[in-house]
Order: C-alpha cells, then sequence, then structure tokens
C-alpha cells in the first residue's frame, strides 16, 4: 500500500518546504526567455493597425525590404500567396489570421512583421511599410456591438477550432457579432419569478483589465535543416500551441517541439498562441532563428480580461430563500474568440452563484466582438466579474428583506449532496466554513469604530468554481543514485508547482525531497499536458504525478523483495530506503536500483495519468473574502483595513505557497477593484503602460492582509489536495463594494471603484446613509 | 552616431567597453555584458523590475543611460553575494520564500538592500513607502514585507 493509502504519517505533503526553485531565483540566475538566444539569430518586430476596424487597401513592404539587415518581411498577403500554410487559427474558431488579410479589427491588430538581424533595422524596416486603409465603422462595448445595424466584424463563415471536445457546441449566431450563446435553464426558468415576494433587478459592469505579467510575450522559433520547428517559448500551454502551429503549418504535431523556460508570471495571459504564430512564421521564411519578444504596449493590445456586463434578476421569499433567478451575461470578447467562447460557459456555469436556486434562466450571450484587443483566459476565468455581481445583488437582497448578509448567504448556498445545475452531485465544498471563517475573521457583527468624520463598514462576498476539464501524464523516473526525475509538461510560472509537485512525488516513493527533481516541459519528450491554468495542476496533475509515483515504488518495491528476500507486503519506504518492516534489513534506494542492473546505471519508470471526465467537473473550489472598509464622505476615498481570504485547498501540500497564491490572488484582486482599467478612446487604447495603467504596489497594501486556509479533503484530489492558483481572486471586489454600501449606503455598480464615483453616487444619494452597524442589520 | 566609450566598475570588474550613446544601462548590462538577471518589467520607470545599484543608491537601469554610469559602481543581482555566499537580503528571501515567479526578485531584493542601508531597522509602515517603487505581481507581498523586517531581527519563521 502506498502513503497515501494507508494513511501513514505524511512526512513531506503538509510541510511547507522551500522552493525548489529559490536558489537561482534569489541569485538572478533563474533562466526565462530573455537569457535564450542562439547564433545568427533575427530580432522579430511586429506593425500594428492604427485603426479599429478597416479594410486592407494595400499593404506595400518593398522599400522595408530593401533595409540592410532585413531579412524578411512577411504580409497577410504575403501568407495568402505563399499558399503552403494556412494562416487562420484560434482554439475555438478559426478566425485569427497570423497577420491581417483583408481586414483589420482593432487598433494593435497585426499587419505585416520583420525579421532583421537587430533592433534597429527592424524599427526601420516598419516605417518604411506603407498601409492604406479603408475605415469602417467600429463597435466598442458588447450591448452596442448586438444592437441593430451594428457593423459586422467577421463577415464569412467561421470554421470551428477543432481542438476541444468541450467547444464543438460553439456556434457563431449567423448576421451578428455573437460567436457564443450558452444558455441554462433550471426548473420553470424565468416563470419562477411568479413564486417571489420580492424581485429585483440589477446591471453590473466590468471593464477590460490586463494580466501585466512582468514578463512580457516571448518566442525564440527557427527551423532546422530537416524542415522540423522548433520554440522557446514562455506558454502556459505548449501542446495546445503545438496544435494549432501543426496546423498552420499543415504539419504533424511531432513535427514542432516547444520548451518552456519559467515563466516571469502569466496569470492565464500566456495560454493559447500568442507571439508563437508569427514568430515561427518569420523564421520559417527567414530560415533562420528569430526571437519576438513582445513590448509592453503590444502585451496590453495582445490579451486582456472580458469586459462584461452581467444583468441579474433574483426573486427570493420573505425569508430570504431564493426562489428565482435570471442572469444574462454580456462578454466583449474582442476582436477574435479566442478562448472566450469556454470563458463564456464558465460565466454561464457558475453566473447564478453558489446558490441552491429552483428556477434558473442564464443566458449568456457570450462573447461578443468588438474592435478591440481579443480577452480570454484571466485568473478566475469569468468567476470576477459574475461574483462582483451576485454577491452584491445577495446584500441587496439583504438589506430588502433586512436579514443578515450572512444569514441569506448561510440559507441559500450549496452544501454537500446538493446537486449542481446539470446534476452533479456537490462534496467537499467547503463553502459554508469558507464563508463563517471569513466573517469571524473582521468580527462581523461588532461596529467598528471610524474616526471623526469617517465612515467605516465591512462587508463579504462568496464564490464556487467548477475546474475546468483536460488530462494531465506524468512520467517519474528513479535512477541509479537514488534520485528521481518527474517529467510533466507544467509550467513553472511562480505558482510553484515544480516544488508541489516533487513533494507528492516525493512523499509517495519514500525519497526526500531534495532528491527529487522537475523537468520543464519539452514538447518532444516530456507527457503531455492539457495547460497550466484553471487551478488545475495540483489536483490534476499531482494525481498524474501521485500515480507514476505510485507504479514507480511498486516496481521498487518488487526489486527490493527479491533482493532482501522478503515479501513486498512486509515492506515500506522513507527517507530513500527500502526497510522490512519492524527490522534493520534495509537497502538504500540506489542500492535497489544498481543490484537489478547489475551495473551503475539503470533506471525504474513509472507513469501515471488523470482525465477529468468531460460530463463532471471534477472538483469545486470555495472561497469566501471579507474587508473592513474606512471611507472618506469629503474625498471619496476608500481604505482597506483589513481584507481576509479564505479559501479550501482541500489539503495544503504546501501550505506557505497556498497562503501566498491567496495572498498574491487578493492583491490582484484588489487592483482590479480600486485602479486597473483599460480605457480607449475610438479603440485605441489610452493607458499601455504603467505610467497610466495603475499596479497595486506596496504601499495599497490593506493596513492588515489575512489568508485562512480550509481543509476538506477531496477524494479524487492527491492527499485530498484541490486547486488554489484563482480562488481568493473572485470574492475581493464584491466584499470591498457589500463594505462600502456598509459604511456609506451607496452601492456601485461599475468596477473599478475610484472616489470620484464614491463622491458621484453620495451625492446621487443626497450623501452618505445612516452609520453602518459592522455588517450586522 | 558616434559609439562612447564607457569605463565603469559592474559587480566589482573593472569594465571598458563601447557603446552606441543612446544605450540603456539595462540594456548594456542585458546585451552587451550578458547580465540578464536585472530585469524590464515596464520600461518606464515605475514598476522597479530593473533596479541596480549605482554607487550603493538604487536607479532603474531602463531610465539611465549607459554613459551616465560611466566612472561609477555598478551592482547588479549577481554581484550582491560575497565569494559565493549568498546577502543577507538573498538569504532572508529564499527563507521567506518571498517570490513566486521570481521576475521582480533581483530588483526587489536591491531595493531592500538598499532600503536596509539607509534605514537599518525600517518600521513596517517605512518598509511599505520605500519599497512602493518595485512591483510585484505575484506574492501579495507580505512574505516581501517580512523578509526585510527579518533581516533586522524582526519577523522569524
Amino acid at each position: 500500500m502506498s502513503g497515501e493509502g494507508m494513511g501513514m504519517a505524511l512526512e513531506i505533503v503538509g510541510q511547507s518546504v522551500p522552493r525548489s526553485d529559490g536558489q537561482e531565483k534569489v541569485a538572478g540566475q533563474a533562466r526565462y526567455m530573455d537569457a535564450i538566444d542562439l547564433p545568427g539569430m533575427l530580432v522579430g518586430r511586429v506593425l500594428r493597425s492604427t485603426v479599429p476596424h478597416g479594410r486592407l487597401r494595400r499593404v506595400d513592404a518593398e522599400k522595408a525590404r530593401r533595409v540592410p539587415g532585413v531579412v524578411t518581411v512577411v504580409t497577410g498577403e504575403s501568407l495568402r500567396r505563399d499558399g503552403r500554410l494556412n494562416p487562420y487559427y484560434g482554439p475555438a474558431l478559426l478566425d485569427q489570421p497570423v497577420l491581417a488579410i483583408d481586414k483589420v479589427l482593432y487598433v494593435g491588430d497585426p499587419v505585416a512583421a520583420v525579421a532583421a538581424v537587430d533592433e534597429e533595422s527592424a524599427l526601420e524596416a516598419l516605417d518604411l511599410i506603407e498601409v492604406e486603409y479603408e475605415e469602417l465603422p467600429a463597435v466598442f462595448e458588447p450591448l452596442d456591438a448586438i444592437a441593430p445595424g451594428a457593423p459586422l466584424l467577421h463577415e464569412g463563415e467561421l470554421k470551428p477550432g477543432g481542438l476541444f471536445v468541450d467547444l464543438t457546441d460553439v456556434h457563431p449566431v449567423p448576421g451578428t457579432n455573437i460567436c457564443n450563446h450558452y444558455v441554462m435553464k433550471k426548473g420553470d426558468g424565468e416563470a419562477g419569478f411568479r413564486h417571489a415576494d420580492i424581485v429585483i433587478e440589477q446591471t453590473f459592469s466590468i471593464p477590460e483589465t490586463q494580466h501585466y505579467p512582468l514578463e512580457p510575450h516571448s518566442v525564440l522559433a527557427w527551423v532546422d535543416p530537416s524542415g522540423r520547428i522548433a520554440l522557446y517559448a514562455n506558454t502556459q500551454q505548449p501542446f495546445i500551441v503545438r496544435a494549432q502551429l501543426a496546423d498552420i503549418f499543415q504539419v504533424p504535431p511531432s513535427h514542432i517541439r516547444i520548451m518552456v523556460p519559467y515563466l516571469g508570471g502569466a496569470y492565464g495571459a500566456k495560454c493559447y498562441p500568442k507571439a508563437e504564430p508569427i514568430a515561427t512564421v518569420l523564421a520559417w521564411f527567414a530560415r533562420r532563428p528569430v526571437k519576438l519578444t513582445f513590448t509592453r504596449e503590444e502585451v496590453f493590445l495582445t490579451i486582456t480580461k472580458h469586459a462584461t456586463v452581467v444583468k441579474m434578476k433574483s426573486g427570493a421569499m420573505r425569508d430570504g430563500t431564493l426562489v428565482a433567478r435570471k442572469v444574462e451575461c454580456y462578454l466583449g470578447t474582442g476582436a477574435y474568440a479566442e478562448i472566450g467562447p469556454r470563458v463564456s460557459k464558465k460565466m454561464g456555469t457558475n453566473g447564478a452563484g453558489p446558490y441552491r436556486i429552483p428556477h434558473v434562466q442564464m443566458d449568456a450571450y457570450c462573447i461578443i466582438y468588438t474592435n478591440k484587443p481579443p480577452a480570454g483566459a484571466f485568473r478566475g476565468y469569468g468567476l470576477p466579474q459574475v461574483t462582483w455581481a451576485f454577491e452584491q445583488q445577495m446584500d441587496t437582497l439583504a438589506r430588502e428583506l433586512r436579514i443578515d448578509p450572512v444569514e441569506i448567504r448561510l440559507k441559500n448556498l450549496f452544501v454537500d449532496g446538493d446537486t449542481f445545475w446539470y446534476g452533479e452531485r456537490l462534496n467537499a465544498l467547503g463553502l459554508r466554513e469558507c464563508l463563517l471563517k471569513a466573517a469571524a475573521a473582521i468580527r462581523w457583527g461588532e461596529p467598528s469604530q471610524a474616526l471623526p468624520g469617517k465612515r467605516r463598514g465591512k462587508g463579504l462576498a462568496i464564490m464556487l468554481k467548477t475546474l475546468t476539464h483536460g488530462a494531465s501524464i506524468a512520467f517519474v523516473k528513479v535512477d541509479d543514485d537514488g534520485t528521481a526525475k518527474v517529467l510533466t509538461s507544467t509550467v513553472e510560472m511562480g505558482q510553484g508547482s515544480d516544488t508541489v509537485l516533487a513533494q507528492i512525488a516525493a512523499e509517495e516513493l519514500g525519497l526526500p525531497v531534495e532528491r527529487v527533481s522537475m523537468a520543464h516541459p519539452d514538447t518532444d519528450f516530456t507527457p503531455f499536458d492539457d495547460k497550466t491554468s484553471g487551478s488545475r495542476s495540483t489536483v490534476a496533475m499531482g494525481k498524474a504525478v501521485l500515480l507514476a509515483a505510485r507504479e514507480a515504488r511498486e516496481r521498487l518495491l518488487e526489486l527490493a523483495a527479491e533482493q532482501l528476500e522478503a515479501s513486498v507486503h512486509d515492506l515500506e519506504v522513507r527517507r530513500g530506503q527500502v526497510r522490512v518492516r519492524g527490522t534493520d534489513r534495509a537497502l538504500d534506494v540506489a542500492q535497489v536500483v544498481r543490484a537489478h542492473f547489475r551495473s551503475k546505471g539503470g533506471t525504474i519508470m513509472g507513469r501515471g495519468e488523470f482525465h477529468t471526465k468531460l460530463a463532471r467537473e471534477e472538483f469545486w473550489f470555495a472561497a469566501a473574502g471579507a474587508a473592513e472598509v474606512e471611507v472618506d464622505p469629503e474625498t471619496g476615498e476608500v481604505r482597506v483595513l483589513k481584507y481576509v481570504g479564505a479559501c479550501d485547498v482541500g489539503k495544503a501540500i504546501n501550505p506557505h505557497l497556498c497562503q501566498q497564491q491567496v495572498l498574491g490572488g487578493a492583491v490582484m484582486g484588489l487592483g482590479q477593484t480600486f485602479s486597473e482599467e483599460m480605457v480607449y478612446d475610438h479603440g485605441q487604447l489610452l493607458n499601455p503602460s504603467l505610467i497610466n495603467y495603475k499596479l497595486p504596489a506596496f504601499r495599497d497594501l490593506p493596513a492588515q492582509l489575512e489568508v485562512i486556509l480550509l481543509e476538506t479533503p477531496y477524494s479524487e484530489g492527491p492527499f485530498g489536495a484541490k486547486g488554489v492558483g484563482e480562488s481568493a481572486v473572485p470574492p475581493v471586489a464584491a466584499a470591498i463594494g457589500n463594505a462600502l454600501v456598509d459604511a456609506i449606503g451607496v452601492r456601485l455598480y461599475e468596477l473599478p471603484i475610484t472616489a470620484e464615483k464614491v463622491l458621484k453616487a453620495l451625492e446621487e444619494a443626497g450623501g452618505a446613509g445612516p452609520v453602518g452597524a459592522g455588517g450586522a442589520r | 552616431m558616434t559609439p562612447i566609450e564607457l569605463s565603469l566598475t559592474v559587480n566589482g570588474e573593472r569594465r571598458a567597453l563601447t557603446v552606441p550613446p543612446q544605450r540603456l544601462l539595462l540594456e548594456m548590462l542585458q546585451r552587451d555584458l550578458h547580465l540578464t538577471g536585472t530585469k524590464e518589467g515596464c520600461g518606464v520607470g515605475v514598476c522597479g523590475a530593473c533596479t541596480v545599484l549605482m554607487d550603493g543608491r538604487p536607479v532603474s537601469a531602463c531610465l539611465v543611460l549607459a554613459a551616465h554610469a560611466d566612472g561609477h559602481e555598478v551592482t547588479t543581482i549577481e554581484g550582491l553575494g560575497r565569494d559565493g555566499q549568498r546577502h543577507p537580503v538573498q538569504a532572508a528571501f529564499l527563507e521567506w520564500s518571498a517570490f513566486q515567479c521570481g521576475y521582480c526578485t533581483p530588483g526587489m531584493i536591491l531595493a531592500a538592500t538598499a532600503l536596509l542601508q539607509e534605514h537599518p531597522a525600517p518600521s513596517e509602515e517605512e518598509i511599505r513607502e520605500y519599497m512602493s517603487g518595485n512591483i510585484c505581481r505575484c506574492t501579495g507581498y507580505m512574505d516581501i514585507i517580512r523578509a526585510i523586517q527579518s533581516c533586522t531581527g524582526g519577523a522569524k519563521r
């Protein structure tokens, strides 16, 4: 039996062991894309559209091609004329050309690309490319894009991406800018409102925000003399990018090799193809290695979080019991579908909130093309948007019905044994406990004393998110010196996967954690993984690693049983020693391997895989956030005195790293609550730089920031673990929005919360309401 | 434009090199000296990822012309430790796992080193204020604060 199965005391799992990447990172020696070069490497640069919507009348690159040092200039037209490549890609719909063909759809749409011997020549060439646009009417906001007569972005028929089984039901609505419409209905749907004593309707909106990983997208691509394509790329999804490139180049996927170094942050921004198609096309034409690193402005123009309008209507009984909810989500996906349809499905699945509601109508008229940069995966995957809506609506109901906001949630929230919308039975939630612990941590119900002239208030929010499906495969090899190498395609982007997966393998193998190391993704040699995103690596890859380690361990014990002349059932392996239980007969793992191969050298292998089944979600992860704020009614300034993030992680494999994920998620949520917003003028992004796109800094931290980890074990997860990467983000904005109401009696519906908006709302309400009672009614 | 000749000390070594006049200190470190530990995170002097010490004082290498480093002493993350030993701030960041993706870490460590030189025992308030020129997008900052405090005997793990 394994360590996990026997319930033996855990030695490594559950410990805050130091990060395996720490020594490199504090020494500035960790290798990211900026330290990876090749001899003879060219520099790639991209020319981008200056108009939000237009037909390309002429793209003339002749002068650019004559610039000394320029090796290749590629345009959409040259791709089409060449004829050997399929220039369209996209994970859900094949709607995105590598470089614009016929039309441009947003300011920043790639029009042409240059590879040159140095940056100066590349930039000079970009300046000399002549582009003539015939401007077309443009549309920027989701609701405008579905109004009658709105200009259409994609005029022809769009082919499905064909990559994912869960996206086979993505269907653009012909003649509109809607690229998918997700519907979910339960009970009588909208008709359920006739049972309600009270009905409220509100509209919430969330702007585009930027992931802002400190490291920009970067790719080094080359084509070897046999025609094989290779890339170093900072992607979260090497295998999916490989599949998309294989379709572009019309070659088998194995014709392409992708290697992934450390990532300098990602948060969803590095899912799906980004700089890879352009870089690889440049290398393919140039027949020389090409490195393409996006500028900071280009990162802003490459991917965003979906701007969303959520219209929500809820009906409840006088005692607070929810009876009906109708939700309409309008997601602006920008110029290309990207993975928007899946974000909309996730938003739709989770958008009615983590509550038992007999009658639900969900219309995620989702994913509406607008003349803006594409929106895609962003930490939380649609949950930050809908949580801002449903958790403020819960508070509104509580206030209208004069019920305590904690009470109304407790009355309605999902508990183990309840049935989720599509029939799945919920288990191991921990949602109720998250709520209660978070509330207790801000002394819910106890009024707090504000300074003269200031107002204080408390608020909270909860959320429940489901895991996306996908497969993860791991190999474990134990070498003849008693060390183990774990081969996976999980991307270490800061979340700590190298450390956590090594802990899981070490625990199961009975090796000290220092003796286990992780390979980084290389699609030629590391096994398939769907992606490093969606809070899935600890649970999905962690389980695969656990199973692989178990297989290797079983093989080791079989060999050791022969060598020790004992029964396998009497053996245990701990701290690198295989021992006959209760005796001093033992062999080091290294000796077991060497004895088997009768030589210096030898490898024991194990393999593990984990699939999530399409029809069901493998686990749910619950979180709560609670905030106490102080508001200055004279200036509108809102200060967070305390923020508490409570997340159920199933089992904290490495508690310190879990806490850090929650802290980091909470601070990212604070940024989206108070300052982050991409501001446009007629489709032109006005703030593509940290000078005017404000990220949270040290001085923006709440006076107190607290983490609560709960552990409701998930039976399928490794050692009971669930994911934690995204949990802390979604509740932040709504918790603060609710605290604001408690403090000054006015509610904001549009993020971000700024002093200006608070003042305006106060003015409209005729001043701050009665002093809050510290959360309690 | 005529290249310019520079002579400076980088991580204790005298270096003489010829660079274009518009070369930034950051570019010089990364491209000419292959010191890739210094990171570019914004290019406009806000995020602090490119923080290096010039004569012991923190500067954003993305805002400083290489020419301005002529005759000066520059310390990057690669030169912070001595004789293969980690600097105490590096050791504290390691101890507290005060990083995730690690991209801000070199600049963060150098800024913290400068802070501790200027204020040997900073309060948490002073740490928050001084370090606000360094953005971390991953950790939520709290472990960085604790790591800095631990250098002054403050926080204990």
